[in-house]
């Protein structure tokens, strides 16, 4: 028995010496409708087989918080061990008529507004619980909101390290390089977690951000 | 004034009224502007860990007070590529010292300001009719 545990400690301690794994709290930041949620899915799909949570074209269609333990990550023999935190989009203002413009009733609007500031909230309050974070932007926005100037600043100011992914790539009117002109201190990595495109480059970005930690 | 007219207030608030506050005295300075209806023109900016707690004070608000959807915010700092080594040191420590007073911070009530459009030389601000 004694063996046996020894043994384990062993495999477990060389096991992680030689294959850089780590066992990690992701967190998926962004404003609301950026695509952390179709990211955090691509990444499930791609390890797990499963999703983390829906996705909508409505805003604000993550309002808690939502995770997926234990996702094992290979990239050129190297391991990751994630879990991932997917994270209500932040915003500055939630106004329910907003919603009515998607055909919403103005009760369910207004319970989608509640929940979704009680979300803000929450994202916020998660920041410090986080080992890394992916900021989700889309590449089809101006990049200058307060929001992701907010978001970056509290994970610099939190010594959080950061990558910055500019989603919906796929996108006529997407421009990485405006992205990359707003955060040159960072690396940007253009995906289209919707088709999947560019999720080897991510990766290997996701490699390098763990090994900041 | 005709009755078609709207006001619009803005309160500028100097950096010296703010500056001896703590952070959760200096959000609540600029929510009880904002909540009357004026837009808040700031001397400086906060620290990125306040910009959070006026979100989430902001978001406590909204659904609570009547008609408050929350706020539009926007930050407009000089660049200081150009300066040199010495300058840009200069320029770090008088913040410490004194605090980041070479920016505005505009913060509007989302009932009177529709979007803040920023981009790194100007400012946009659309308002509601």
């Amino acid at each position: 028995m004694v063996i046996r545990i020894v043994k384990n400690f062993f495999k477990r301690v060389f096991s992680n010496i030689f294959t850089g794994k780590k066992n990690l709290s992701l967190g998926f930041y962004g404003p609301p409708n950026a695509g952390k949620t179709s990211l955090a899915n691509r990444i499930c799909k791609d390890w797990t087989g499963e999703e983390i949570g829906r996705v909508s074209k409505i805003p604000h269609e993550t309002r808690m918080i939502q995770f997926k333990e234990k996702v094992e990550i290979e990239y050129k023999g190297k391991k990751l061990t994630l879990k991932l935190v997917d994270t209500p989009g932040i915003a500055t203002r939630i106004d329910y008529e907003d919603f009515l413009k998607f055909g919403m009733r103005k009760k369910e609007a207004q319970q989608r507004a509640k929940e979704a500031t009680s979300g803000v909230i929450e994202s916020i309050k998660w920041l410090e619980d986080m080992n890394a974070v992916v900021v989700v932007l889309d590449a089809t926005e101006n990049p200058y909101s307060q929001v992701n100037i907010t978001i970056i600043g509290n994970l610099v100011a939190r010594k959080i390290p950061v990558l910055i992914v500019a989603n919906k790539v796929d996108l006529k009117k997407a421009e990485i390089k405006k992205i990359e002109a707003a955060f040159p201190e960072y690396e940007v990595v253009g995906i289209s977690a919707r088709y999947g495109t560019n999720m080897e480059e991510f990766y290997e970005s996701l490699f390098k951000l763990a090994k900041k930690i | 004034m005709s009755t078609k007219d709207r006001k619009l207030t803005l309160s500028f608030i100097p950096y010296s009224d703010i500056e001896k506050l703590d952070s959760m005295k200096r959000v609540k300075k600029i929510l009880d502007v904002v909540l009357k209806d004026r837009i808040v023109i700031l001397q400086g900016r906060l620290e990125a860990t306040e910009e959070a707690s006026l979100i989430q004070s902001t978001m406590a608000l909204v659904g609570r007070i009547k008609n408050f959807r929350g706020v539009e915010l926007a930050v407009i700092q000089g660049k200081n590529e150009d300066n040199d080594f010495m300058s840009k040191v200069r320029i770090r420590m008088a913040r410490a010292l004194v605090g980041d007073r070479d920016a505005l911070t505009i913060i509007g009530p989302a009932a009177v300001v529709k979007e803040i459009k920023k981009d790194p030389s100007k400012i946009d601000l659309m308002l509601k009719r």
